[in-house]
């Protein structure tokens, strides 16, 4: 035998297995904490939309009389007897630890606050009854309480649980009702704003240029009372569609017994959360999934969904790579082609990827003073000289936060562009010059071709970098509320002017400026896991390309 | 017919000296001064920085001929090559002094198009370099480059250039599959027939089948043997039996001097220079 059975340490050490498993714990923490990361803020932002029980108990209240109170039970954390002592309360004596819940009481408008904290030791028991109701609203947040009755213009049409199953269906109607009105004030009434304020533009612009005269004068009143005409109709039609709207109302009994009137119009949706089979709860999470994906945000953006900045941030990225891939590649092409490689090269290509480390907010700065003051001022000036004092391209934009976002990821492509360049074989470029062939016809047809997939890579660390970016969009036009997308049916359809939302500043604005925190909380997280799920898509995206062009070029590298 | 043992006895052939009955060749009356010339360099100097690579060659180099540079290393043979279609232009630091005439044009001329010289000078390379496009793109890219459009006249040049390049019968059912999945040697035939394709005058042929193995090393051969109807040939090679096999005249460069230069039957058989029959019998080199 020429191995012994065991082996020693210092031979352990000397054959380099420490470094190995060096290696792959390194390796195994890296993953680990990334998948923490997904898993944690997943779990966090994705309960949020499950249909949770709402809970009906008695609570004994700081003067000893006992309420009812209904909720959704959200949170429950522990504190010490002592604690609460302090703060005045009298928890049993002989405990250290006390539980206390936090519950979402809803019902806003009746008790002004959406949350509170109960003490466990003078809580009642617990029950779920089938017959609680959540009313998700327009306005004021969610409603929990007790179906009693339906009303039409005031006249009761039902009652008890029979009001429930009349509930629904008018609830559909009235849905249908609201997106009509909707579809009519922003589709239609939108459209007819958007041309009475080109038509008032227009003839700004005929005065500056002084030539409004009497036909053109005429001829834009015409127009004009034409749109009036039209927005009249619209009104009326309006105006019976609200009044429908409002005809039917639900009377509900709160947990202290009172009731209250909400007109159907005001509601989104109905639940009872308790009565629902595990298959129920199923769609109603996957439905309150698509709302949160596909729909605009309400109240403050602590309900709804993040729809228009889901759209922002593609948006913007698509507009970013489109601004950022040729002002790259005929950069980098300049630098490894043409330029020769001397000093003031060298220098260049220095301070090109010293970019790439200059603070993100800076870049805001400057897209701000420079893109959208100078740049965009000066296209006010010289374009849109009718629309002063209000200006077009002289305010933040989708535009200029592409533009910004361009420049800040200018340096990656740069980078891995000429990377790609020098990649490419002298024999290729000396075969192409052989044939007769130009320079420039040698890099249009030969090299730039086979550099796609370095270019590419470029592309994906530029989006994976300009996605997440949050700072400098605060500066150059990302809002948090958009009224209108960047996209409409308006010509010119694409509105690059507009400003719009963006992913990365919703979270900021929903976990740091809303003035519901408890209601906004699991939105952070959602909007979050949102946010790497969009990023990861872009890249997936930009490496399938990628690897499509890889295809045709890999087989030379030998 | 020229007996092998009449031809020893008159001359003691060194032991490796290359046979050229053995390689199934008969010696041919050949002149350079009886022949059309094509190209001629005039006391062409050739500077890389400071270093002299080319030291005043002055040669002529004949019409549909094959004329062989061979030489070791260094020797400048590959340098003199690229001068010839002005590939030494990418180089940095290269300058050159003289003149290189074709057709009684000089190719370093102001007025000159360089593009333009390329086309009428082929090149084809030591490693076989298809670009990673189709077969038939890479054939039909000298011509597309001119701003051909026509499918049909495309087509028709693909076919006959690849026909020239003795591929066609390989290719023919698989023009659209990427040129990498050729092997070697049918590779070095397609940069052949990519260069063919655009109607030179000469072909410059820089170690073509030195990447090679034997089989398509003899292929080329082949073709070189039938391309020399229509092209002028220059080919730099250090395979002295190849020299031999495929060339009518054959240049012996050493040290960026032309040394020996003549018809390729006495270059091989009676080479005048020491220095010649040395390398010729693999003293050095």
């Amino acid at each position: 035998m020429i191995a012994s059975k065991q082996k020693s340490v210092l031979q352990w050490v000397r054959d380099g297995s420490p470094w190995v498993w060096l290696n792959a714990g390194a390796v195994t923490i890296s993953m680990l904490m990334v998948l923490g990361l997904l898993i944690y803020i997943m779990g966090k932002g994705m309960v949020h939309f499950w249909p949770h029980d709402i809970v009906d108990f008695e609570y004994r209240q700081d003067d000893g009389a006992v309420v009812r109170m209904i909720g959704e039970v959200h949170d429950h954390e522990e504190v010490t007897a002592a604690r609460l002592r302090d703060l005045g309360e009298t928890p049993p004596a002989g405990v250290d630890v006390v539980g206390r819940h936090l519950i979402k009481t809803g019902n806003r408008d009746v008790a002004g606050l959406d949350f509170t904290w109960v003490l466990d030791y003078r809580m009642g028991e617990w029950h779920t009854p089938h017959d609680l109701v959540l009313l998700e609203r327009r306005e004021w947040g969610n409603f929990y309480g007790r179906v009693i009755a339906i009303t039409e213009d005031g006249h009761k049409i039902a009652e008890g649980e029979a009001a429930w199953s009349e509930l629904q269906a008018r609830l559909q109607r009235s849905g249908e009702l609201f997106s009509r009105i909707r579809d009519i004030e922003r589709g239609d009434i939108g459209a007819i704003n958007y041309e009475l304020e080109r038509l008032r533009l227009k003839q700004k612009r005929l005065e500056i240029d002084g030539e409004l005269d009497d036909a053109a004068k005429q001829l834009l009143d015409a127009e004009r009372s034409s749109l009036d005409a039209q927005y009249q109709i619209l009104i009326v039609q309006l105006e019976s569609l609200y009044a429908q709207l409002n005809r039917d109302s639900v009377v509900m009994q709160t947990a202290s017994g009172e009731e209250r009137s909400i007109a159907l119009g005001r509601i989104v949706m109905a639940a009872r959360p308790n009565a629902l089979s595990l298959p129920e709860k199923l769609v109603f999470y996957a439905k309150k999934l698509w709302e949160f994906v596909s729909d605009e945000p309400r109240e403050a953006n602590t309900e709804g969904g993040i729809f228009p900045a889901i759209f922002g941030t593609v948006a913007m990225v698509f507009l970013m790579t489109l601004l950022v891939t040729p002002l790259g590649v005929i950069a980098a092409v300049y630098l490894r082609e043409y330029a020769s490689q001397g000093f003031v090269t060298r220098l260049v290509r220095i301070s090109v990827n010293n970019l790439a480390g200059v603070p993100s907010i800076v870049y805001g700065v400057f897209g701000l003073g420079f893109f959208v003051y100078f740049l965009g001022g000066s296209i006010d000036e010289l374009f849109y000289p009718e629309s002063a004092p209000a200006p077009m391209f002289g305010s933040p934009g989708l535009l200029w936060a592409s533009l910004t976002l361009a420049l800040l990821t200018l340096p990656v492509v740069i980078v891995a562009t000429e990377e790609g360049l020098t990649r490419i074989p002298k024999a290729l470029r000396e075969g192409s010059l052989a044939l007769g062939a130009t320079k420039a016809e040698t890099l249009w047809r030969v090299v730039l071709p086979m550099s796609s997939p370095a270019i590419m890579t470029g592309i994906i660390l530029a989006i994976a970098r300009a996605a997440g970016e949050v700072a400098p969009l605060m500066l150059v036009g990302v809002v948090k509320l958009a009224p209108t997308l960047p996209l409409d049916a308006n010509y010119p359809f694409m509105h690059l002017e507009r400003k719009f939302m963006h992913m990365g500043f919703h979270i900021y604005d929903v976990g740091f400026q809303s003035p519901n925190v408890e209601a906004a909380r699991p939105l952070v997280y959602a909007t979050s896991f949102l946010l790497v799920l969009v990023i990861g898509l872009l890249n997936l995206a930009a490496i399938y390309i990628r690897n499509r062009l890889r295809e045709n070029t890999k087989a030379l590298e030998h | 017919m020229i007996d092998e043992s009449t031809q020893s006895e008159s001359r003691v052939v060194p032991a490796h000296a290359v046979n050229m009955a053995a390689l199934g060749r008969t010696p041919q009356e050949r002149h350079i001064e009886n022949e059309d010339i094509c190209l001629r360099t005039e006391d062409l100097k050739l500077f890389y920085g400071e270093k002299q690579a080319l030291h005043g060659i002055n040669m002529k180099i004949a019409k549909k001929r094959v004329t062989a540079f061979i030489g070791p290393s260094g020797c400048g043979k590959s340098t003199l090559l690229r001068c010839f279609n002005r590939m030494n232009d990418l180089v940095d630091g290269c300058r050159m002094e003289g003149k290189i005439l074709l057709d009684d044009d000089n190719i370093f001329d102001r007025a000159v198009d360089v593009a333009d010289l390329r086309r009428r000078v082929g090149m084809v390379f030591q490693k076989p370099n298809p670009f990673p496009k189709t077969i038939y793109e890479n054939v039909a890219y000298g011509l597309r480059i001119q701003g051909v459009k026509r499918k049909r006249i495309l087509d028709e040049v693909v076919e006959k250039s690849l026909r020239r390049a003795a591929l066609w019968e390989e290719v023919k059912d698989r023009l659209h599959d990427s040129a990498l999945g050729l092997s070697g040697g049918q590779q070095q035939r397609l940069v052949i027939a990519r260069s063919v394709a655009v109607e030179p005058e000469v072909l410059l042929l820089d170690e073509p089948a030195s990447a090679l193995d034997p089989l398509s090393t003899l292929k080329i051969e082949e073709l070189i043997y039938e391309l020399k109807d229509k092209y002028t040939i220059v080919i730099v090679t250090h395979n002295m039996q190849q020299a031999a096999r495929v060339s009518d005249y054959t240049a012996f460069m050493y040290m960026g001097n032309l040394v020996e230069y003549g018809d390729t039957d006495t270059m091989f058989t009676n080479p005048s220079a020491k220095q010649t029959e040395d390398y010729i019998t693999g003293r050095y080199g």
